[in-house]
Formats: C-alpha cells, sequence, structure tokens
C-alpha cells in the first residue's frame, strides 16, 4: 500500500515553466499517472499529450486529478497551494525553494479549514517506488521498491539514504522529503507516524537536519508508538551556530537545534543513530538483521 | 538580513512603537550636533550586527583575536565592572562634548564583545539617543513558531538581559502568547500581556499599542523576529523602546525593494559577499582548508559532516542549489579559490532538480577559465550522470574521482594534508 501516493495517484503539476515541464516529463516515463497541468495563460494547450488548464478546478473536475505538485517560483507559490486546497485535492506537494515565512504562516492558518494535506514547501517531493509513483523532482533510478520507509528535510540527502540503502539490496516504500522551511506542511512526526501506522513499511530511515525542535518532537512519537527499527542521521554536527545553512530552517538558534541534542534525544527514543552520514545504509542492513 | 538597532527604531517608530528620540551619526561632529539638539544629555551606542557592546573592547584591527580570546576566557573581563577608555561600545554623555568624545573614541575601531567573533566589528555609525532615567527593564519580541506556524510574542518583566539567560535561569519568567494569523493582533493580545507584565492604568495602554506596533513592523517589514530589549518603564512613566532589533525573512526581499538599501555589506564576511555578488547565494565561510561545491543544503551539511569525521576540517558551507548555467559552477570555484586557507575542493553532486552534466561543464569550464592549484576531488550521482561522466571523461583534466560520500571525504582530507 506504501503512504501518500500509490497506484490511485492522478497528479497535476502546476508550474509548467522549464522545471516543471522538465520533472512532469520524467514523472510520466517513470511510470507516474500524470493527468493534468495548470498554466494561467496557456489553457487549451497540452505537454506530450497531457491537458493544460487555466484552473486548479478546472483540472480536478475534468480529470479526477487527486494529487497536485507545484513549481511555481517563489511569489506565488502560497497562491498556488491555496488555489490547489480551494479545488479539492487531497494531497499537495510543494517543491518551491524560498516562498517568505509570512506566506507560509498564511498557507498553514488557512489549510486548518480544508481537507488537504501539504508536503513541503522547499522538498524533493513524495515517491513510492513499488507503484512507480513520483510525485517531486528525485532521480528515479536510484530507487528500489521495498519495505523501508524514509522521512528527510533535505532533498539530496533522501537521495543520498536511499542510494545506499538500493545498493545494500535494501528496497523502500515510501520516501518523504518533508522539507527544509521553518514552517513545512507536514512535519516530521506526521510522516513517521503515517510509516508507523503503514503495513508495508518495516523499518524508517529518519534524516534531520540542525535547527527547530521538529526532530525532538519525532522522537517523543517514536518512544511512545513505534516498534519498527528506526536509523537517524542529523547533519550539520559541524555547523556554526547563528548561520542559516541555506535551509531556512537550518540555523542552530536554542539547545533544540543542535545537532547532539537531536541525537540524544532520538537516541533516547530507541532510534538508532549513525553519526555518518555515509554509513545510513549499512547501519539499516545491520538493524534488519 | 541583520539591520542595525538605528534601522530597526526607525521601522518601528514608523509603525507606531515610541522610542527614544535619538539618530544616527558617523562622524564626532555629527554627534555632537545631535546631542546639543537632544538637549546634551545623550547615550552614544556603537551600531554594529552584534550584542554585548555595552561590555565590548574597542581596539585597532590587529588586537581583535587576542582581545576576544581574553573576553571569553576569563568571565571577570566580562563582568561590566572593568573600567578604562577602551571598555564599552556604548557610552553616556551630558554634553554635546562628552558626546563628540564618546564617538571619537568609538568610532573607526573595531569593537570586540563575546559576540562578535575574533575579527571584532569595525565601527562606522554610532546612534545617539536622549538618556532615559529607567524605572523598570521589560523584553518585548516577536518570532515566527516554526511549529505552530503562526507568529509568538515573547514578554518578560526581567528584560535587559540576553532572553537566553532568563530561558535558562528563570524560564517560568517568559510569557508567550501566540497570534492567530487570520484575526492578526486583536486588543486583547495586548491587554493580557500587559496584566501578565504587572502594567495597569495608562502603562497598560502604553505598553498595548508599542505591542501592536511591534507586530506591525514584523507584517509590514516580512521580518523573522522584532525585539525589543530593554523595552523601558521611565521615571516620569513613559513606555518606551531604548533597544531594537530586526531580521528581515530573506526570501521575502523580492517585496521589499525599498529595504535592500539597509543591508551593511562591511558587516558580512567579505568571500560571503562576494559569493552574494556572484550569484552564488547559499555560501558561508568556515575555519578549515577543503573547499565544499555541493548541491542541497542537507548534503552540504553532511558533507562537512563527512570531513570532520575523515579527519578534515571543511573551509566552507555551499550548497549550489538546481544551477541551470555552468557559470554558477565557475563563480563557486572562483570564491572557494579567493580562500588562501583552500588546500583541496571537494566536489559532492547528488543530482535530483540539479543536473549533473550541467556540474561536470562547469568544472571544466573553470579549469579553462582560471587557475585551479588544488586537487580538486569530484563525486557526481544522480540526474544525467552518464552524460556528466563523458564529458569529464573527455575532458582529460587531473580531477580525484569517488563513487561514494566517504571515500570522497577521504581522498579531499588526503589531497589537503598532502599540500
Amino acid at each position: 500500500m506504501a503512504v501518500l501516493v500509490d497506484a490511485e495517484t492522478r497528479l497535476l503539476v502546476q508550474g509548467i515553466g522549464t522545471e516543471g515541464t522538465n520533472h512532469l516529463r520524467r514523472s510520466v516515463a517513470y511510470g507516474t499517472n500524470v493527468v493534468a497541468a495548470i498554466h494561467p495563460r496557456r489553457g487549451g494547450e497540452d505537454v506530450d499529450g497531457i491537458p493544460i488548464f487555466t484552473t486548479a478546478e478546472q483540472a480536478v473536475s475534468a480529470t479526477g486529478a487527486n494529487v497536485g505538485i507545484i513549481f511555481v517560483p517563489a511569489p506565488g507559490a502560497a497562491d498556488a497551494i491555496l488555489e490547489e486546497a480551494a479545488a479539492g485535492i487531497p494531497l499537495i506537494v510543494c517543491i518551491t525553494e524560498g516562498i517568505p515565512v509570512l506566506d507560509m504562516v498564511k498557507v498553514k492558518a488557512a489549510l486548518r479549514a480544508t481537507k488537504s494535506t501539504l508536503i513541503g514547501p522547499n522538498c524533493p517531493g513524495v515517491i513510492t517506488p513499488g507503484t512507480k509513483t513520483r510525485v517531486g523532482i528525485m532521480p528515479g533510478d536510484v530507487f528500489l521498491p521495498g519495505r523501508v520507509g524514509v522521512v528527510s528535510r533535505s532533498g539530496t540527502l533522501v537521495y543520498e539514504v536511499v542510494a545506499q540503502l538500493t545498493a545494500e539490496g535494501i528496497g523502500q516504500s515510501t520516501c518523504i522529503g518533508v522539507g527544509g522551511d521553518p514552517i513545512i506542511g507536514t512535519p516530521q512526526i506526521e510522516a513517521v507516524r503515517m510509516l508507523n501506522e503503514d503495513p508495508d513499511t518495516d523499518a524508517i530511515v529518519m534524516v534531520g537536519e540542525i535547527g527547530g525542535s521538529a526532530e525532538q518532537e519525532a522522537a517523543r512519537y517514536i518512544k511512545e508508538h513505534v516498534k519498527k527499527p528506526v536509523v537517524a542521521f542529523i547533519a550539520g554536527a559541524t555547523a556554526p551556530p547563528g548561520r542559516r545553512m541555506g535551509h531556512a530552517g537550518a540555523i542552530i538558534s536554542g539547545e533544540d537545534g543542535k545537532a547532539e541534542n537531536k541525537k540524544a534525544a532520538l537516541r533516547a527514543a530507541g532510534a538508532i543513530v549513525s553519526d555518518s552520514p555515509a554509513e545510513i545504509g549499512i547501519t539499516m542492513k545491520k538493524a534488519l538483521g | 538580513m541583520k539591520l542595525h538597532e538605528y534601522q530597526a527604531r526607525d521601522l518601528l517608530a514608523q509603525n507606531g512603537v515610541a522610542v527614544t528620540a535619538g539618530r544616527v551619526a558617523s562622524t564626532p561632529a555629527e554627534a555632537k550636533a545631535i546631542a546639543a539638539e537632544l538637549g546634551g544629555k545623550v547615550v552614544v551606542k556603537a551600531q554594529i550586527h552584534a550584542g554585548g557592546r555595552g561590555k565590548g573592547r574597542l581596539v585597532s584591527e590587529s588586537e581583535t583575536a587576542a582581545m576576544y580570546e581574553k573576553l571569553t576566557t576569563d568571565p571577570a573581563n566580562n563582568s561590566g565592572q572593568v573600567k578604562g577608555d577602551r571598555v564599552g561600545g556604548v557610552r553616556l554623555a551630558d554634553t554635546p562634548e562628552e558626546a563628540e568624545q564618546a564617538a571619537a573614541a568609538i568610532l573607526g575601531k573595531h569593537l570586540v564583545s563575546i559576540q562578535t567573533g575574533p575579527e571584532g566589528k569595525l565601527v562606522n555609525r554610532v546612534l545617539v539617543a536622549e538618556q532615559t532615567d529607567i524605572a523598570k527593564e521589560y523584553y518585548l519580541a516577536i518570532i515566527i513558531d516554526g511549529a505552530q506556524g503562526s507568529p509568538l510574542i515573547m514578554a518578560s518583566a526581567e528584560g535587559g538581559q540576553e532572553i537566553e539567560v532568563v530561558a535558562a535561569n528563570n524560564p517560568g519568567a517568559i510569557i508567550r502568547e501566540a497570534i492567530n494569523p487570520a484575526a492578526g493582533f486583536e486588543p486583547y493580545v495586548g491587554r493580557t500581556l500587559a496584566a501578565s507584565l504587572g502594567f495597569s492604568g495608562d502603562q497598560a495602554a502604553q505598553f498595548s499599542a508599542i505591542a501592536e506596533g511591534l507586530y506591525n513592523t514584523l507584517v509590514a517589514s516580512d521580518a523573522s523576529l522584532v525585539e525589543i530589549n530593554p523595552l523601558a518603564v521611565t521615571d516620569d512613566g513613559r513606555v518606551v523602546a531604548v533597544d531594537a532589533k530586526l531580521t528581515i525573512d530573506d526570501n521575502a526581499m523580492f517585496r521589499h525593494k525599498d529595504l535592500a538599501e539597509l543591508r551593511d555589506k562591511t558587516e558580512e564576511d567579505p568571500l560571503e559577499v562576494l559569493a552574494q555578488d556572484l550569484g552564488v547565494a547559499n555560501f558561508i565561510k568556515l575555519e578549515g582548508n577543503i573547499g565544499c561545491v555541493v548541491n542541497g543544503a542537507g548534503l552540504a551539511m553532511a558533507t562537512m559532516d563527512t570531513i570532520k569525521l575523515a579527519g578534515g576540517e571543511p573551509a566552507n558551507f555551499l550548497d549550489i542549489g538546481t544551477v541551470n548555467d555552468p557559470q554558477r559552477v565557475v563563480n563557486a570555484l572562483k570564491v572557494i579559490l579567493e580562500d588562501e586557507s583552500v588546500k583541496a575542493i571537494l566536489v559532492n553532486i547528488f543530482g535530483g532538480m540539479a543536473r549533473v552534466d550541467i556540474i561536470a561543464q562547469g568544472v571544466i569550464m573553470a579549469h579553462e577559465q582560471m587557475k585551479i592549484d588544488v586537487p580538486v576531488v569530484m563525486r557526481l550521482v544522480g540526474t544525467n550522470l552518464a552524460e556528466g561522466e563523458k564529458l569529464v571523461e573527455e575532458s582529460g583534466l587531473p580531477l580525484i574521482r569517488a563513487k561514494e560520500l566517504a571515500e570522497a571525504a577521504q581522498k579531499a582530507v588526503e589531497a589537503a594534508n598532502a599540500a
């Protein structure tokens, strides 16, 4: 079954500039059911036979799209998220990086009144290799169908972790990039909960990073509810405090933000914490026995 | 983007926050004139992007590292009891002449405090503001609470000291009140906070107006942090902001062209300024000798961590992002090579949105355009790998290749140590 995206996914792509179009094609090539695209001035046209609509509402009513992916540039991204939520799309994945934090304050508040789940922004998306469902920007060929779920704030670390798992012969159920911004739609604790409740996931890799306290919150959940093996890594042990390390959320501003405290919380919760990002695959192999 | 105190005060005042009277000066003569306008009794405050100014030391550029060492290793030096001509980036003056002297002692010097780092901060401006007879000091700030996704007001009756110190020693003394972003700042928020802090009558109204003005400043300037510390009650019963700190969300700068001119490049590391000017946005200078070019913030941090585990030290953090133009790779390498401590470079790319072939093109172009006299270790994986590998192979460049992350870090450390 996996989580979030699967064979039932009917994908809508909003923002079909160079990157959006490129990744629409890659998702189609991977085997994903892409049913519609949105462009405010190109309604009626198509991308490789996939119809373009002017609005999300039109796209949903014409195609039954149930997952939306957003590539719209930062100034218009909050608007795009809210448009898809208003159109009733249950799962919205926002790839866009650099959205103003006050825009996300507004989005987060508005989404509470809808049934939509948001993944991201500033994330690589979600992929379920077993059903060839790629809702994101990840390189599809490093993924292998299997039973380990991956949760990560960072996109490229998803690829790194998955490449290591795949090299060890360990396949993945669903990989969720939750995003690197301070305000995200689905924090790590929620993503871990989804994978914990998924009968097709046997173990979980959680990749966190410095800044905020989302890893500690996930750790509290893991301690109480998770019996599956959890392997964790926290990026940024060597980062200086007070500096924003690329991700807007990756800045050490308090005790919870430090890598060592996040690792300690996860260890106390029963997770196996790898100090090296290069040893996550082998650590999971050992954990699975 | 951090603002100076005088800039933050201006934004606060524009949004209805009561601040002390005062203006910025860049010469002792200007400081004297402003002090005369304000009636003579003023405070002269160094304008730098760091705290701890009052207990800081004013020294020449060559003395900063030694002074920083002294301040950070011996707490007695930072007790506030030490007196002397070089002590204090915040000074009281009772006459315009004293203000002139204070400005002369501060301007053009490097101010070193426990927060400036060993380089200290060159002081180019001072704020000259009215002296206030403070009866009590409070703390008031608004941050964005990522977990709740809403603005959060933090207030304390224990103002005038670092809020982190209050949080550590007396966490109960910090009052938190979330703002519902859909409703904005409703009057009850001000009343509730004022009552919790012990304000009553006219002072409660003054406090509420300041809290509302602070929220309006946050929204109007897309700030991720606004802070007043201390917020003072004066002997004559006024509630007024005596200091101000404001950080603007870099992601929102596209809609604040007017605020862009408030950026003070002299506060930033010269290499980071060069990187920004060359379009390499996510570059942070560090202390080590292995230059890093990585895509993705998480992988960039993980690469630094792996270098450290292999016994090396990264010279920088660099997330090159999604590269459509190989020139950006050239520019990134240009910035790294400007750093004389760099003894080896590690290029670690896991292509997703970024394409490996564009990165490879960039590395090859860089070798054509400039002299690269340090070893370059390169690890390429992901989108368009085959095309990238072909380019590298055909170039015949002496790149040290690696397939795995740990291997790449190990080779970079070995190359740096051999240099």
